[in-house]
């Protein structure tokens, strides 16, 4: 890791509006780049989502931006605050969902801080539970309540509803709306879902060849309705984007 | 409620109103009743069954014992060896041969935890760790422990010295094999999810290495008490003047089958008195895993 030649992942004093800074990144595996020269803005409180086919590297961006992969060139400003929510809910196993909530919190943090985030995602009940005993979708909201109890500025998600059962995920995502209604943090929500990504951002970015390649403000009204002809509109020229024809898709 | 089949022969007309759809052909689908759990256990409590396969046998051993088939300087009879074993508990010799025997197994046991865990820890979690001490501790793995007994007397001299450390030698290495994998086997996603969590690379040892290195330390605590025993019997019987080993070897040179066949019931007793203890133990310690538990 060459950090004298490359400048590391910054932590940014909270003076600029802004909760994201992306500026000339680049990270490469074995000589490929899959990010290459990318700038990204996201203004504090603001929910961007981010699409683009599979593999374009919108995974790498996002651990990137966590500070999970520090192997880069170019500029990166992040808060201190920030949480991650992963695909797969990567709770501890052998930690009870409570002790999972509270895991890697600075002191000696009280069970009710933890009941607190539970009872917001909905799942008070199950916090003496082991991780093993949950479904899909409890797991999942039991690693949002881990994100959420570390009351972060920015709150990165990657597909963390891409592996839920169509009604659990239209239930998580209400809830993740709320939830950032509520908190007024940035979010990043990483994503395949058109639909999901119009109904609840402020931005759609689209990521092609390591850089974002579109973008589309969503000025539509909240709550959003998917039968909104403007809805469809949007969706449908992000679906094009994409490289899927919007016809052929609704046949 | 349950299901029956169908009973064979029986014709369209006893499901009326429902007609089969166009094409398919006008059969019974074989239909089987799922059973409820409850009844299937209901049947034999599961300490019975357990207990009759070695019930059996005892009186298929005391049969043929006093039908004569069995002689008693091939192996004495059951009642025989329950005198002999109740005799030698009576005179103390019993209990103070065991007292010793597991003195020395649990000095080896706590030995050869410590240096396995230790050494598995080492390489597990360091770099550097690995490449010190892998390597030696693979090759000397291969050697077969017991071939070591020789130079140990010669090192240690014939006290409880050499049977200590043959039993921490045969205790260190499963230890150090399944720590060490276990270690290196725990969910890369997890470390990472703990990184994104704010913790620290102790906090991480703590929270997710070790924790995740813990089913495969027990797996390696089982091999290594299985071991422990086996360690026992050689070191005891090679040389000795006390414990179950010495026992055994006297009884050799009178030709006393019966107390041969005491010494290897108590060590069997002991040996499952150890797995019950590691059960124990796994079921406290790893209660988080969903297993299964068979039928
Ligand atoms: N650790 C790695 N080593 C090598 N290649 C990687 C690694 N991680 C990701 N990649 C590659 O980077 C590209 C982008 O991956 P990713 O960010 O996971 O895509 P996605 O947009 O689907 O989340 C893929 O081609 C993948 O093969
Ligand atoms: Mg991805």
């Amino acid at each position: 890791m060459a950090t004298d030649v490359h400048r590391p992942v910054t932590t940014s004093p909270v003076t600029t509006s802004s909760a994201v800074r992306v500026e000339g990144l680049t990270r490469a595996f074995d000589g490929r780049a899959v990010i290459d020269d990318l700038r990204l803005d996201v203004r504090q409180g603001e929910f961007v989502a981010l699409l683009g086919r599979s593999g374009c590297g919108k995974s790498t961006l996002l651990r990137i931006l966590a500070g999970l992969d520090r192997d880069i060139e170019g500029t990166v400003l992040v808060p201190r605050r920030k949480a991650v929510a992963f695909q797969a809910p990567r709770l501890m196993p052998w930690k009870k969902v409570w002790r999972n909530v509270l895991l890697g919190l600075p002191g000696k943090p009280e069970r009710a801080l933890a009941d607190r985030a539970l009872e917001e995602v909905g799942l008070s009940q199950r916090s003496d539970a082991w991780p093993k005993t949950l479904s899909g979708g409890e797991a999942q909201r039991a690693s949002l309540a881990r994100a959420l109890v570390r009351e972060p500025d920015l709150l990165l998600l990657d597909e963390p509803f891409g592996a839920l059962d169509a009604l659990t995920r239209i239930n998580a995502q209400r809830l993740v709306g709320e939830l950032w209604q509520r908190r007024g943090c940035a979010v990043l929500l990483v994503t395949h879902d058109v639909e999901e990504a119009v109904l609840l951002a402020d931005r759609v970015l689209v990521m092609d060849d390591g850089v974002i390649a579109y973008e589309q403000e969503i000025d539509l009204d909240r709550p959003r309705d998917i039968t909104d002809p403007r809805f469809a509109e949007l969706r449908a020229g992000l679906l094009e984007r994409l490289g899927v024809d919007p016809a052929a898709e609704a046949a | 409620m349950s299901i029956s089949h169908a009973p064979p022969g029986s014709t369209k007309d006893d499901i009326p109103g429902i007609s089969p759809p166009d094409g398919a052909d006008d059969q019974h689908l074989g239909l089987e009743p799922i059973a409820p759990v409850s009844s299937r256990r209901a049947r034999v409590p599961r300490w019975l069954r357990r207990t009759t396969g070695p019930l059996v046998l005892l009186a298929l051993w005391q049969l043929l014992s006093s039908t004569g088939v069995l002689t008693p300087d091939v192996l004495a009879s059951p009642g025989r060896i329950a005198e002999v074993g109740r005799d030698l508990v009576a005179d103390g010799s019993l209990p103070d041969a065991m007292a010793t025997s597991l003195r020395r197994v649990a000095g080896g046991l706590v030995l050869g935890t410590v240096i396995g865990t230790g050494l598995a820890l080492l390489s597990g979690l360091f770099r550097v760790g690995e490449d010190l001490v892998d390597a030696p501790v693979q090759m000397l793995r291969t050697v077969p422990f017991v071939g070591l007994i020789p130079l140990f007397i010669i090192w240690f001299g014939i006290g409880e010295a050499p049977k200590t450390a043959i039993i921490t030698l045969g205790v260190t290495f499963p230890l150090y094999l399944n720590v060490y994998a276990g270690i290196r086997g725990v969910d890369a996603q997890l470390i990472e999810a703990g990184e994104s969590l704010g913790l620290s690379r102790w906090g991480l040892v703590r929270h997710v290495i070790l924790p995740g290195a813990l089913p495969g330390a027990m797996t390696g605590l089982r091999y290594s008490l299985g071991i422990a025993w086996l360690a026992l019997v050689f070191a005891e019987q090679v040389n000795a003047d006390s414990g179950i080993g010495f026992l055994m070897v006297q009884a050799r040179d009178f030709l006393r089958t019966d107390v041969i066949v005491v010494c290897l019931i108590v060590y069997a007793f002991l040996g499952l008195l150890a797995d019950f203890i590691v059960r124990s133990l796994e079921r406290l310690l790893l209660q988080w895993r969903p297993t299964f538990t068979g039928r």
